[in-house]
Order: structure tokens, then C-alpha cells, then sequence
């Protein structure tokens, strides 16, 4: 491989996306072309990431400028450690999700596929800006690229139906990015004079400790990505996009970008350490808290699969923002070792739903009965990926569940390990059903009959194509590899600054 | 000031404002007030006059001559410069004039009518045909339109 | 020869599309005639980008029409200010001319075509002239220069429908009434100083003191202006005149009149009575800033229910004057600053978005929401221009429309003033929601059937998009206009504050 240094890594990776855009395009008459050139962007895009991760862990800080948009706002990218967990999340992930796209919208026989990979790319280079960027107002910049790039996906069908959710969906996170986000950035920008991203944070002894917690709140509102409550109708309701796009929603881009930037607001904008002095994070904390366990106790009610899952993300997210509003670096650690678990396992748990509907065109949770024993690919696979959401041990969500309450415990908020513990109960509660269900609970022959007579082998449906059930399994087995990572990754995560730099006489 | 409510020699010594303020409301009263497309000219030109009126009146000096050069130095002129400008004025007052008048020739031909509140119902029919059976339909539409129609 | 052309640049910037305008109605070719107006227009902004390059640096250059010493005589000033001014309007004028060749060839006809440019040159005469001039009076000429010729290219949209007319005639009333109540204004200061000369205006208000004659010119010289501009209430001609204007000079008109009478107003309250006075004497605050909330939410709340494209860009550019108003109603130096920024910004964004309708309409025949379903496909360049400028509209980053909710929530906050700064990015909401409308006719029906609709011509294209790429360059290298109107606003303030010293 060819060495490259970290300035035109970061290019290069934020660039690959960009510019396979222009492949897509060339090719739209070549089907083929034109989804190879996707693939092999994804791994492109993760080698160079992974590149980069190589030059993090040698101590470098990588990071370049490119211009200066108005007088002191530079469009400049910086790599640190959250961001490039980020970064290797959303760019490892696009690669089965390339994948599965393929073996997903030509089963499905979708239409604008060239439409869909272009935005597609673009999505992905967004979020790989988000994690590299060196402040705020680049950070906001890349945002509303990721807004506005997904949202042709969502309204992808073109139906009533997707116009409406799409609709919802720009209309939420736009207009809480420009209402709270942006006057929480020039009010940091008229009080500080920098968006610069400062380990240890730049908002101390600028703004009277009596608004820091507005300030916050605008921060936690903004950024509507996060889904915070009561700012999450946009998720469910983006459901009504493809399968594929659900996943990037849920797993690689647009959720994780809105948390990652969460973490980064509260680590390098406010400090941790400075949170915890001032308590500003404290009533998001039960704000956060309110949030996991209502959204987990509106996936229960669902019995549409896509439903369920997109409340468990709600759900799942405010663990993340949790992570930070707890303001200990237990927390922080959790928080973003979250990112990664509930990354794959929601991409995982996605493809399954995905591919049960391209199968059998099944959505709800209640028509499942018996499937599993016909789809025993992904069905295995997306019971190994909800034992890892629910946090049971051995899958790679235990860790982090872990290092969450450990978070919890070192605030000394113990109703915090409560809320954790009862949410992985309800977690039990709206997943096993599923996997219960598949498993154990009778075919419904019955109704089928005539679809099992003409079945001769007694099978009624098969599982979904090779394309489709291929990534999943693989996200699936990254779930139980993870957990032998962990170590590394937690050595990794500790370089997350949580107090301000001592400048050295 | 103060204890003087009435002060007859203020009023009268002030009489070519009164002027100006009485001929400018008229004007304007009938440009906004007519129907008639031409009576609504005819409007425009009174109270256009009336400025032309407020800047002769305040050019003059008492005792002053027209502004020619006579040679003596003793001489009192009136300002010539309020009168320069309302030259030009008048210019512009009569582009003016004639640009109407020549926009409602064209209503005419066009809509057969010089009458405002015919010309809004033809156009409200013309709207409503643009609009046509296909227009999306928008809440408050209706609203909207009558609220155009009546500014007109 | 040289030296006698830059000697004279600001008096060539003028005259040179005036006597051009003439020569094209004797002319009246219609190819010959765009010829001498492209030329002209190419010359003008060559001239106003040398006068911008020399008063960058602070610098004033004073003109004295027909060696008249200033100020009996009539003076031609040029500060960054204007120049600034100058150049968006040349500039529109040198894009909106090659994009006129195809439109007008379809919409006006032939024998006709030659006066169109007659027109149009005299409204570049006319708004060059407004913007350039230091005295008073002169500024009063030009207007009505520029609005006559206005009226009489509106009117030639009645081609296509004749309802121009009556849009170009209730467009004349409104006008001219704003006019004469400006004259009025005029003839009240001149009695209170005995002077028309801005400068010398501004030194005699200092000198003289406050006034009630002052305060009635002031008051007239606003409601004068704020008809030319468009101020919300007094914003009714400004609809219909936009939607059934020929699509040239709709661009043409959108991005600069309105611009120019900002200006006009910008120099009036800040040049001649100076910031104090304005603030403090006529506690302008209390009608020009709710004026400008209303106009930012009810014109674009109005703009959602429009069911025509270009109806529904009008307004939006009252909701977008109101903006600026709201930068002017700050009183402060980043408050001006934004306001003179988004001069600038809107103007290339709203000439982009009616060079799309512009284009729709030479395609499709009509700019009907409803007839652009599925336009994407058929039209792609036109339809992404058009989201390039949405976006712009709606103040999303990388677009010049970022630059300027940057800038104008920033003044908000530096005074502490909350409530309005969540105005600004609230009222651009309601700017996501009638964009969206348009975006989503374009990408996400399905085209009818019989729809023939092919791409517009390349000489449509191309301005278009140099306006859309302007759109994103100056979003994204905003350092340059930045500085050009901070200094423009410094420029502004230093001057009346030394005269008030």
C-alpha cells in the first residue's frame, strides 16, 4: 500500500465518496459498473481509514485546512480519537451495507438506483467529514450535507407515503439544526471568538455558568440526529425508506453522527471536567434517562418489525447522550464504545428485517411465526445481534453497557444503573419475542396451506438472496469478534482528553 | 407656544402649506379612493402638482424678483434653485402621465374596461382558470387570493 | 485619453447606457440592439469593478458633474458603499443580458425587441445612477428613470399575459406616489438646510440641530422609499409585477431594484441624518424592526400557498427585504454590515431562482407549481440550479444565504436581543417549507405523460448556472464580500459620526 501522510488521508477519505459519486453517474446505464464502483469505494474509503488509524495510534494528529469561508471560519479537518472511531464505524460499515443494497434493491426490483448511490456515497462522505472536523462550524456544515444527501433516500419510493416521511424527516432535522444548532454555535462564536474543537472544552469562564446549561440544551436539541426526546419522529417515520437506507439511518451515518456529535460538543466544546463542576448536563441526564425507557416502552407496543427497531434506536441512542451527560470518563468511554456495539448490531438487526422482507415480504413482528426455522441464516444472525443490544455477555454490547453503568457508578448517580438495568429488560422484552417467535412458535400452515402445497420440501419460503444474507452474517460474526477487541479499543478510547490541556512552560 | 392655542397669524402666514397639504390630500384621496383607471391619473397629477406648488411657494423670498441678473447688487432674488428642480419635475410628472395613459390604451384593448373593480373580476376568473382543475390543492388558497384582489 | 477615461469613470458609468439607450431604439434590431446592450453592460461593469478597486481601501472618489464645485453643483461620490452597489448591479446586468436572448426572442416580438433594450438600458441608467450620485435630488431623477423604464418592461409582459398591465399600472400609481412623497421629503430638508448635497446635508443637520421640518422630511424620505423597496405594508405592487414581467426582466428587476432602493435607504438614514440622529432623534427601532418581522413571516407564510413559481419568489423577496431592513434596524456596524452583505447575496440568489422560473417558463410555457412535476429529469440543470439557490434561500451553510443568517444573527446576539435572533432562524424555516414544496414537485412526481418538455437552451443555461456557482463560491470564499461591506458599514458610520463630533 502506498504511504500517504495524514493530510491527504483525510482528503482522500472524505474525497473517495465524493468522487465515486461521479463513477455512479458515468455508469448509470451500467448496473453492474456502476454497484461494483460503490463496493469498491466502501473499501477504498475503510483502507484509508484504517491508514489513518495507524497513524493515530503512532501519535500523530492528523488534520489539514482547507479555506476560510467568512473571516476566522475555516473549513479545517483534525483526527482525535472519538472521531476516529467514528469515522472507521461509518466507513467499515458501508462496506456490507454496499453490499446488501445490491442484493436488496434488485430483488426489490427498485427504480433510480443511481439516484440512490450517489446520495448514498455522499451520505458516507458527510459523516466521515463530521468525524474529522476541527470545529464547529465545519462540523455543522458537514451535518446539513448528511441532511440534505439523505434525503432523497428517505422519499426514495417516490409514494405518498415516502414523500410524507420525508418530509417529517427534513422537517425535523432541519429545522432543529438551524433553530437550536446554529444559534448555539454564533452564540459560542460571539462569546468565545473560536469554534476551534479544545480537549478539555473553550466554554469555561466565557459564559455566565447560570446559561451553560441553555447553552447545552441548545446543543442537545440541535442536534436532532441524536433523537433525543422529544425530537425523535423523524426516525420512525423515515422508516417508510429501503430497507438498505434504514440501515445507514440507523447504524453507519445519520444517528451515530448526531451522538458522535454529542460527544464531541460535550467533550472538546464544554469539557467533561467542566461539566461535572458545574452539574450543567445534570437534567439532561434524566432528560436522556426518561428518553431510553419511554422509546424502549413504545417499541413494545409495535408489531411493525421496522417500527420496533427504529424506537429500540431512539431508545438506544439516549444511552449515548447519556454517556455524555453523565460527565465521567467512564461515561464517555461507554458512550462511544456504544457507537461501535449498537452500530453493528442494529445494522445487523436492519438487514434481517430487510431481508425477511424481501423474502416474504413480511413487516410485522406478529407474522413471523416459524420463519426462523426456514431462514435459519438470518435468523441466527439477528438473534446473536439483539443478545449483543440487549448487553448480554459474550457479544460486544456487553462491554459497553458496562463501562456504562461503570460511568453511572463513578457519578455516584446509582438510580442511573437502575434505569440501565430496567432498559435492558425491556430490551428482553421487545426483541426476544422476535427471535421467540421465529423459533418456536408454529408455522401458521393453516393459513398457508396453499402456499405449502405447492411447496414440496415443506419449506414455504426461502431465505433471501445470496447478496442480501451474505453482509448480515458478517456484521453478525463482527459482533462476537468484537468482544475479543475490547481491550484495545479501551486503551484506545482513554486518549479521549477529559481535562483541558496543561500548556507546558 | 405653549399658551397660544390659536395663533391666527401663524395659520395665515403659513397659507401656501395649507395649500400644498389641502391639494396633496385631494390628490391622493382620488388616487386611492377612484375606480376609474383615468380618474386615478387625474389624481396622481393633483398631487403631484401639489409638490410642485410646495416648492415654487418656498422659493419665493418677499420683496424678491425673478432670479435674472439685473446688475444692481441691491436686488433680492427668489431662490432659483427650487424652481430648477421642479422642472425637472414636471418632466418626470409628465413620462409619468403619459406612460399611464398609455397602460390603460392597452387595458382597454385588452381587458375591454378601464374600471377597477371589473378588471379585479376578470382577473380573478383568469386566476381561477390558470389555476385550472390540477393545482395542488393548498389550504388557505382562497384566502390568500381575495387578500391580493382587494390590495389591488 | 486614458487618463481623461479614468478621470471620468463616474460619469461614464452613467452616461454610457444612457446615450447607448437611444441608439438602440434607432437601431431597433433586435439582435443589434442586444449587441449595444451587452456591450454596454459588459463596460459598466468593467467600470464599476475599477471604482470598487479604487475605493476598497476606504478611499472617496468626488466627481464634480460639469466642473460645478459641489455643493451648488452636482456631485458624483463614490465611496465602498456604492461602488459595492455598482458592481452587483452591472454585474446582474452583464449575466441577465446573454440569458435575455432566448426568452425575449420568445416572449416579446420582434419589432419590438429593439425598444425592450431601449428600456432596459435605461433602467441600468436609471439604478446606476441612483446609487452613484451624491446629491439628493439627482437621486430622485434617476429613480423615476429607472421606474418609468421599469413600468414599460413589466407591461411587455402582457405578450404572454395581459394581466402586466394592470400589474405594470398599479405598479405606476404605487410608485409614483412613493416617489412624490420622497420629492416631498427632499423639499422638506432642502427648507430646513437650504442644501441637496448628501455631505453637505449631513454637516447642515449637525449644524442646525433637530428639527420638526427634519423630522416630517425624514419620515416622507422612509415611506417614500420604503414604497420603492417594498417594506411589508406597502409591498402590494410588488407580486404581480414580479410574476408577470417578461422572465428577463424579472431576474433583472428582483436582483436590483429593490437592492437599489435599500441603498438609497441605507445612505438616507446613515449618511445624511446619521446613526444617532436616526436612532436616537426618530426612535427608528419601533417601526422598522416589527415592520421587518412582519414582512420576514407573513411574506413567506404567504409564499408557502403560492401556487405559481414566480409568484412564489416575489414573495420571498419581500420576506427577504425584510432581512435586510432587520440588519438595518440594528444601528449597529454588523447589523449594516449584514445588511449590505446580503445585498449582495440575495441578489445572485434571486436572480438564480427567476432565471429558473425564467427557464421553465421558455420550456414548459408557464411557471405553474403544478406544470413542473417531475422536471428534474427532463430539465436537470435547471432543476439543480434551482436547488442550489433553494438552499441558498434558505440560509443552508456553503451557500452565500449562510453568510448572511451568519452575519445577521450575530448582530442579534451582540445586542443581546434573543427573541429576534430566534426570529431570524425561525422565519427561515418557513423558507424550507415553500423551497421544499418546489423540490419535491421536481424529483419526486412523476411527469405527465404528455409532457414534452425538453432542457432549456445553453445560453439560458450558462448564466444560470455562473449565478449558481456564484452562489456557492461567495458561500464559500465570503471573505471578500465580507470585507467589502464591513468596510462599507464602517465607511457608512465613521462618516456620520465624525460630522457628529
Amino acid at each position: 500500500m502506498i504511504a500517504i501522510d495524514g493530510s491527504t488521508g483525510i482528503l482522500l477519505a472524505i474525497g473517495i465518496p465524493l468522487i465515486v459519486t461521479l463513477f455512479i453517474a458515468a455508469f448509470s446505464r451500467m448496473p453492474n459498473l456502476r454497484d461494483a464502483s460503490s463496493v469498491i469505494a466502501a473499501v477504498l474509503t475503510f483502507l484509508v481509514v484504517l491508514d489513518l488509524l495507524g497513524m493515530v495510534n503512532a501519535g500523530q494528529t492528523p488534520s489539514v485546512s482547507l479555506f476560510e469561508v467568512m473571516p476566522g471560519l475555516v473549513i479545517s479537518f483534525s483526527i482525535e480519537p472519538l472521531g476516529m472511531i467514528f469515522a472507521l464505524v461509518a466507513s467499515g460499515l458501508w462496506i456490507p451495507a454496499a453490499i446488501y443494497s445490491i442484493g436488496y434493491m434488485r430483488a426489490e426490483n427498485e427504480r433510480h438506483l443511481t439516484r440512490f448511490n450517489i446520495c448514498y456515497a455522499l451520505a458516507i462522505s458527510a459523516a466521515i467529514g463530521i468525524a474529522f472536523s476541527a470545529n464547529l462550524f465545519t462540523l455543522f456544515i458537514f451535518y446539513e450535507v448528511l441532511t440534505v444527501s439523505t434525503y432523497p433516500l428517505v422519499a426514495h419510493k417516490q409514494t405518498d407515503e415516502a414523500r410524507r416521511g420525508a418530509r417529517t424527516y427534513l422537517a425535523i432535522l432541519m429545522s432543529t439544526s438551524i433553530l437550536f444548532l446554529l444559534t448555539a454555535i454564533i452564540w459560542t462564536w460571539s462569546a468565545t471568538g473560536t469554534l476551534d474543537f479544545q480537549p478539555g472544552g473553550f466554554i469555561a469562564g466565557h459564559v455566565d455558568p447560570a446559561l451553560v446549561p441553555v447553552l447545552l440544551a441548545l446543543f442537545a436539541f440541535g442536534i436532532g440526529k441524536a433523537a433525543l426526546m422529544p425530537f425523535h419522529r423523524w426516525l420512525p417515520s423515515a422508516m417508510v425508506a429501503p430497507t438498505p437506507v434504514s440501515a445507514l439511518l440507523h447504524a453507519v451515518a445519520v444517528v451515530k453522527a448526531g451522538v458522535f456529535t454529542m460527544l464531541k460538543v460535550g467533550v472538546y466544546v464544554f469539557g467533561v471536567d467542566y461539566l461535572s463542576q458545574t452539574d450543567a448536563s445534570q437534567w439532561l441526564v434524566w432528560l436522556a434517562s426518561a428518553s431510553i425507557l419511554i422509546a424502549s416502552i413504545i417499541a413494545l407496543t409495535k408489531d411493525d418489525l421496522k417500527a420496533r427497531l427504529a424506537y429500540s434506536t431512539v431508545s438506544q441512542l439516549s444511552y449515548i447522550t447519556l454517556g455524555m451527560a453523565m460527565a465521567t470518563q467512564m461515561g464517555i468511554i461507554g458512550g462511544t464504545m456504544h457507537i461501535v456495539t449498537h452500530a453493528i448490531g442494529k445494522i445487523t438487526l436492519f438487514m434481517c428485517a430487510g431481508a425477511i422482507y424481501v423474502a416474504t415480504h413480511k413487516k410485522k413482528v406478529s407474522e413471523l411465526d416459524g420463519l426462523g426455522r426456514e431462514m435459519p441464516f438470518t435468523f441466527i444472525a439477528f438473534t446473536i445481534a439483539s443478545i449483543s443490544i440487549i448487553g448480554l455477555p459474550p457479544f460486544a454490547g456487553a462491554w459497553s453497557k458496562m463501562y456504562l453503568m461503570l460511568g453511572a457508578a463513578n457519578s455516584g448517580q446509582l438510580a442511573l444503573i437502575g434505569v440501565l438495568l430496567v432498559s435492558s429488560l425491556l430490551n428482553i422484552a421487545y426483541l426476544m419475542p422476535i427471535v421467540a417467535r421465529g423459533f418456536f412458535a408454529p408455522s401458521p400452515v393453516a393459513a398457508h396451506s396453499l402456499g405449502a402445497a405447492a411447496a414440496d420440501d415443506g419449506k414455504r419460503w426461502r431465505e433471501a438472496p445470496f447478496l442480501c444474507v451474505l453482509p448480515l452474517c458478517l456484521t453478525a460474526l463482527l459482533c462476537i469478534l468484537l468482544v475479543f477487541e475490547i481491550g484495545p479499543l479501551y486503551e484506545f478510547l482513554l486518549h479521549i482528553p477529559i481535562l483541558p490541556e496543561v500548556p507546558t512552560p | 407656544m405653549q399658551e397660544v392655542v390659536f395663533d391666527l397669524e401663524f395659520i395665515i402666514g403659513h397659507y401656501n402649506y395649507w395649500l400644498f397639504v389641502i391639494l396633496m390630500m385631494t390628490g391622493l384621496y382620488i388616487t386611492v379612493s377612484r375606480g376609474n383607471l383615468i380618474k386615478k391619473v387625474v389624481g396622481l397629477n393633483l398631487f403631484q402638482t401639489s409638490v410642485f406648488m410646495l416648492y415654487i411657494s418656498m422659493g419665493k423670498i418677499e420683496g424678491g424678483t425673478a432670479p435674472i441678473l439685473t446688475g444692481d447688487p441691491n436686488t433680492v432674488y427668489s431662490n432659483p434653485v427650487p424652481h430648477v428642480l421642479i422642472l425637472t419635475a414636471i418632466v418626470v410628472g409628465i413620462a409619468t402621465t403619459a406612460l399611464a395613459l398609455a397602460l390603460v390604451v392597452r387595458i382597454r384593448e385588452e381587458f375591454g374596461t378601464i374600471e377597477e373593480d371589473e378588471l379585479t373580476e376578470i382577473e380573478e376568473k383568469l386566476e381561477f382558470a390558470e389555476q385550472g382543475d390540477d393545482a395542488i390543492p393548498v389550504s388557505g388558497e382562497a384566502s390568500v387570493n381575495k387578500r391580493e384582489s382587494g390590495g389591488k | 485619453m486614458i487618463d481623461l477615461i479614468t478621470k471620468n469613470l463616474p460619469a461614464l458609468q452613467v452616461v454610457i447606457p444612457l446615450m447607448a439607450a437611444p441608439i438602440c431604439a434607432i437601431f431597433n434590431r433586435g439582435r443589434l440592439a442586444w449587441t449595444i446592450a451587452f456591450i454596454v453592460a459588459i463596460v459598466s461593469f468593467a467600470i464599476s469593478a475599477a471604482l470598487l478597486s479604487q475605493t476598497l481601501d476606504g478611499g472617496v472618489i468626488s466627481y464634480h458633474l460639469g466642473g460645478w464645485a459641489p455643493p451648488i453643483g452636482i456631485e458624483y461620490r463614490v465611496d465602498v458603499l456604492n461602488a459595492f452597489v455598482l458592481l452587483i448591479v452591472s454585474g446582474i446586468a452583464v449575466v441577465t443580458l446573454p440569458y435575455a436572448v432566448k426568452s425575449v426572442a420568445q416572449e416579446i416580438p420582434q419589432e419590438k425587441q429593439g425598444f425592450f433594450y431601449t428600456a432596459l438600458l435605461l433602467c441600468l441608467t436609471g439604478l446606476l445612477g441612483v446609487t452613484i450620485t451624491g446629491d439628493a435630488f439627482n437621486v430622485f431623477v434617476f429613480l423615476e428613470i429607472s421606474s418609468l423604464s421599469t413600468y414599460a418592461l413589466v407591461a411587455t409582459g402582457a405578450e404572454r399575459n395581459r394581466r402586466a398591465l394592470t400589474a405594470a399600472y398599479n405598479y405606476l400609481i404605487m410608485g409614483t406616489v412613493g416617489a412624490t412623497f420622497f420629492v416631498i421629503g427632499l423639499g422638506l430638508l432642502y427648507m430646513a438646510t437650504g442644501t441637496l448635497n448628501m455631505v453637505d446635508l449631513a454637516h447642515q443637520i449637525t449644524l442646525r440641530g433637530d428639527s420638526r421640518m427634519l423630522h416630517m422630511g425624514f419620515a416622507f424620505v422612509l415611506v417614500g422609499i420604503g414604497l420603492k423597496l417594498a417594506m411589508f405594508p406597502l409591498h402590494l405592487w410588488l407580486p404581480n409585477a414580479y410574476t408577470f414581467a417578461p422572465s428577463a426582466v424579472s431576474v433583472f428587476i428582483s436582483a436590483t431594484s429593490t437592492k437599489v432602493a435599500v441603498y438609497v435607504l441605507l445612505r438616507f438614514m446613515f449618511g445624511i441624518f446619521g446613526f444617532d440622529y436616526a436612532y436616537q432623534q426618530s426612535t427608528l427601532q419601533y417601526v422598522l424592526l416589527p415592520l421587518a418581522l412582519l414582512a420576514m413571516f407573513a411574506a413567506s407564510l404567504v409564499a408557502v400557498f403560492q401556487t405559481d413559481l414566480k409568484r412564489m419568489l416575489a414573495y420571498s423577496s419581500i420576506a427577504q427585504v425584510g432581512y435586510m431592513l432587520l440588519g438595518t434596524a440594528f444601528m449597529t456596524q454588523t447589523g449594516v454590515m449584514a445588511t449590505v452583505i446580503h445585498l449582495f447575496n440575495h441578489a445572485v440568489t434571486k436572480a438564480t431562482l427567476f432565471m429558473v422560473a425564467g427557464a421553465f417558463v421558455y420550456s414548459v410555457g408557464s411557471s405553474k407549481i403544478s406544470d413542473l412535476k417531475g422536471l428534474g429529469r427532463a430539465m436537470p440543470w435547471t432543476s439543480a440550479a434551482f436547488v442550489v439557490g433553494g438552499l441558498s434561500l434558505i440560509g443552508i451553510p456553503l451557500t452565500v444565504g449562510f453568510v448572511s443568517k451568519w452575519y445577521l444573527v450575530q448582530a442579534a446576539l451582540e445586542l443581546g436581543w434573543w427573541p429576534i435572533a430566534a426570529a431570524i432562524v425561525l422565519s427561515s424555516l418557513i423558507a424550507v417549507a415553500y423551497v421544499w414544496r418546489i423540490v419535491e414537485t421536481l424529483y419526486l412526481h412523476s411527469p405527465s405523460p404528455d409532457s414534452k418538455a425538453k432542457e432549456a437552451p445553453l445560453a439560458m443555461i450558462i448564466p444560470m448556472w455562473v449565478l449558481a456557482a456564484a452562489t456557492v463560491y461567495f458561500g464559500t470564499h465570503a471573505a471578500l464580500t465580507s470585507a467589502a461591506a464591513s468596510r462599507a458599514a464602517s465607511t457608512l458610520i465613521s462618516a456620520s459620526n465624525i460630522i457628529w463630533q
